[in-house]
């Protein structure tokens, strides 16, 4: 077993010391693309929680994504809050409003719940507005970028990129323990076969709608975090088109798995950069294109096809050592 | 009461832009379980293809047939294109599947139509109808008889052809319908063609009232979606009527509830959603469907 992990664990700590050299040798612009990476991924592990692992819908997730956006921003521009405590505020409140609507849904089953979802989705921008007194109406709220803490020498973009890579190193050891556990076990178990694992004494409507909490809070501090990133928050940026960007994340990065979140937000910040320079409308055309395209011949992303491409290699190497 | 006259009869006339939609997700959804939420794009891009047609100099109905022809087999060749090869993968993907086509329609419009709003022609004449004091719109009562015309067709054909009869027998059991010699696969495919020609009568009606442009159909189609919630989503009647409750629901709502007016639109089709899905998930003439495990 520990001869097995060995390479893994140098694999993250190698790839956790080139994330944190990346602040030295990249630009101010750069480090913000991947700040937004970093944004993107825990927000995607979020909702691959609760579709991946656990086989509930949810096309609206960027609601969640917005009311922790609000939370930080609101908090920030009008109570004068630290940035560093709206995150925790961000991510418990959309536990709980997660938790809140998971318990409805548990009496949706699939395409009823995408159902509910995506019209969540789809009225997220209108009720923002609607509550013009609380979030600046369609002019959003404008805020201004944090200065690194204790004297640091690191611009502001450099401070938010090593923040960011923090929460995220935090929220996916935790995630990771969840879903690797006991627990994990439980919410997979659901996902398979809902009755088997009732019968197996898991208590389906609680794992559920917990499910739903802790995906939601995951992406609530998504939202948290690219408020301050980003520095501005309006509503229009929360359509439907964010929800369905998330859902590409997940499905492009890999169903049901950790790392596969950051292949998603990678490609969920690179591509429509890259797709821009063809035409306004083309980054959504080829999400399209993806989203239909991996469904055919990659159903598991590309961290499935790494795992694939892995175990492969690994039985070829014992073949030639047999 | 005058007011409130007026504002059922256009009511009724957005309404049965919802119900022709609902059918259509209807539709499909009996006979394949899928609820396709490219439904609206769809529709959206068949308007696209008539005012096109339109501006090319043809008359409108002559224009308005073409397009409903060209919507049946575009729907015929997405159905053997792009869904066939997923038919029988898990919901999850079937569902991710009818997202792509979305985003794809939505953002070809845009490319090739541009985001631009642009006017659409109504075929009705402008000058409203005045019976005592109340005023009814031309276009809507135009589209209401559209809309029962269409509902009329598609009553008699799936009531009285062969054909008919085969698609239904193809949706209520497949199996057993292979048996007896219908080809199932492709009747799933008249379905689709079906239920594009549907979206794109939907289309053409709304375009008018809402200007034209990509993002046409998200508002009708979060309506249709509880249209279908409503009626029950096994039921193609108790959809076209749950279209027409929840177009008179919408505007009265509009009119007399002042808090809600026209900003919460979407808001109040969401929580027409919930209340139906956590009261009754069938719907008003939905049926359970029993499954064994």
């Amino acid at each position: 077993m520990s001869a097995s992990r060995l390479p893994r664990i140098v694999g993250l700590l190698a790839l956790l010391t080139g994330a944190c050299t990346l602040p030295f040798v990249l630009s101010n612009f750069r480090l913000f693309q991947f700040s937004q990476v970093y944004v993107y991924a825990i927000a995607i592990l979020g909702l691959n929680m609760l579709t991946g692992y656990n086989g509930q819908f949810s096309l609206g997730h960027g609601a969640f994504y917005a009311v922790g956006a609000y939370v930080s921003a609101i908090m920030m521009d009008r109570w004068n809050v630290p940035y560093g405590w709206t995150i925790p505020v961000a991510g418990v409140l959309c536990l709980v409003i997660g938790f809140l609507f998971g318990l409805p849904a548990l009496r949706l089953e699939g395409l009823y719940l995408a159902l509910a979802t995506f019209s969540l989705a789809l009225a997220v921008p209108q009720i923002l507005k609607y509550f013009e007194h609380w979030t600046g109406g369609s002019q959003g709220i404008v805020l201004s970028k944090p200065n690194a803490p204790w004297g640091l020498p690191l611009s502001p973009d450099q401070w938010l990129y090593v923040f960011t890579l923090a929460v995220l190193v935090v929220l996916f050891a935790l995630a990771r323990n969840l879903l690797m556990g006991r627990t994990g076990r439980a919410i997979v178990a659901i996902r398979d076969n809902a009755i088997a694992a009732q019968a197996m004494g898991v208590n389906t409507a609680l794992y559920k709608s917990l499910t739903f909490g802790v995906s939601a809070a995951y992406t609530g501090v998504a939202g948290g975090l690219s408020a301050i990133v980003i520095a501005f928050v309006a509503p229009d940026a929360f359509n439907v088109f964010l929800s369905i960007t998330f859902l590409t994340g997940i499905v492009i990065g890999g169903l049901a798995s950790i790392s596969g979140a950051l292949f998603g937000a990678l490609f969920i910040q690179f591509v429509p950069n890259w797709a821009q320079d063809i035409s306004k409308a083309a980054p959504w055309a080829i999400y399209g294109v993806f989203l239909i395209g991996f469904m055919y011949v990659m159903p598991f992303g590309i961290a499935g096809a790494v795992r694939l491409a892995l175990a492969r290699l690994g039985r070829r190497g014992t073949a030639a050592r047999a | 009461m005058d007011i409130f006259i007026q504002q059922v009869v256009s009511g009724l006339a957005t309404g049965g832009i919802y119900a022709s939609l609902a059918l259509a997700l209807v539709m499909i959804y009996q006979a394949t379980d899928v609820v396709n939420f490219a439904q609206g794009e769809l529709a959206m891009f068949a308007t696209y293809i008539c005012w096109s047609l339109i501006n090319a100099g043809m008359p409108y109905w002559g224009a308005f047939l073409s397009t409903l022809a060209i919507a049946f087999v575009g729907g015929i060749v997405i159905e053997r294109v792009v869904i066939r090869p997923v038919e029988n993968a898990p919901i999850l993907s079937i569902v991710i599947v009818t997202l792509g086509l979305l985003v794809i329609c939505n953002s070809v419009a845009g490319w090739i139509w541009t985001y631009v709003q642009k006017p659409f022609p109504s075929p009705f004449p402008a000058k409203p109808f005045k019976i005592d004091n109340i005023v009814f719109g031309a276009h809507d009562l135009g589209q209401i008889e559209v809309t029962l015309l269409v509902l009329l067709c598609i009553y008699l054909f799936f009531r009285f052809t062969p054909l008919g009869l085969a698609m239904r027998a193809a949706a209520h059991n497949p199996v057993s319908s292979r048996l007896v010699g219908i080809r199932v696969g492709w009747m799933l495919a008249l379905g689709w063609g079906l239920a594009a020609v549907f979206g794109a009568v939907a289309g053409m009606m709304v375009a008018p009232v809402l200007t034209l442009e990509p993002n046409l159909m998200g508002g009708v189609q979060i309506y249709a979606f509880a249209a279908a919630t409503l009626g029950g989503f096994t039921s193609p009647g108790g959809a076209v009527l749950g279209g027409f409750i929840v177009g008179v629901v919408e505007n009265l709502v509009g009119t007399y509830v002042s808090f809600i007016g026209t900003e919460l639109k979407f808001t109040v089709a969401l929580a027409m959603i919930l209340v139906v899905l956590l009261v009754k998930p069938t719907g008003l003439f939905g049926s359970t469907v029993v499954k064994r495990v």
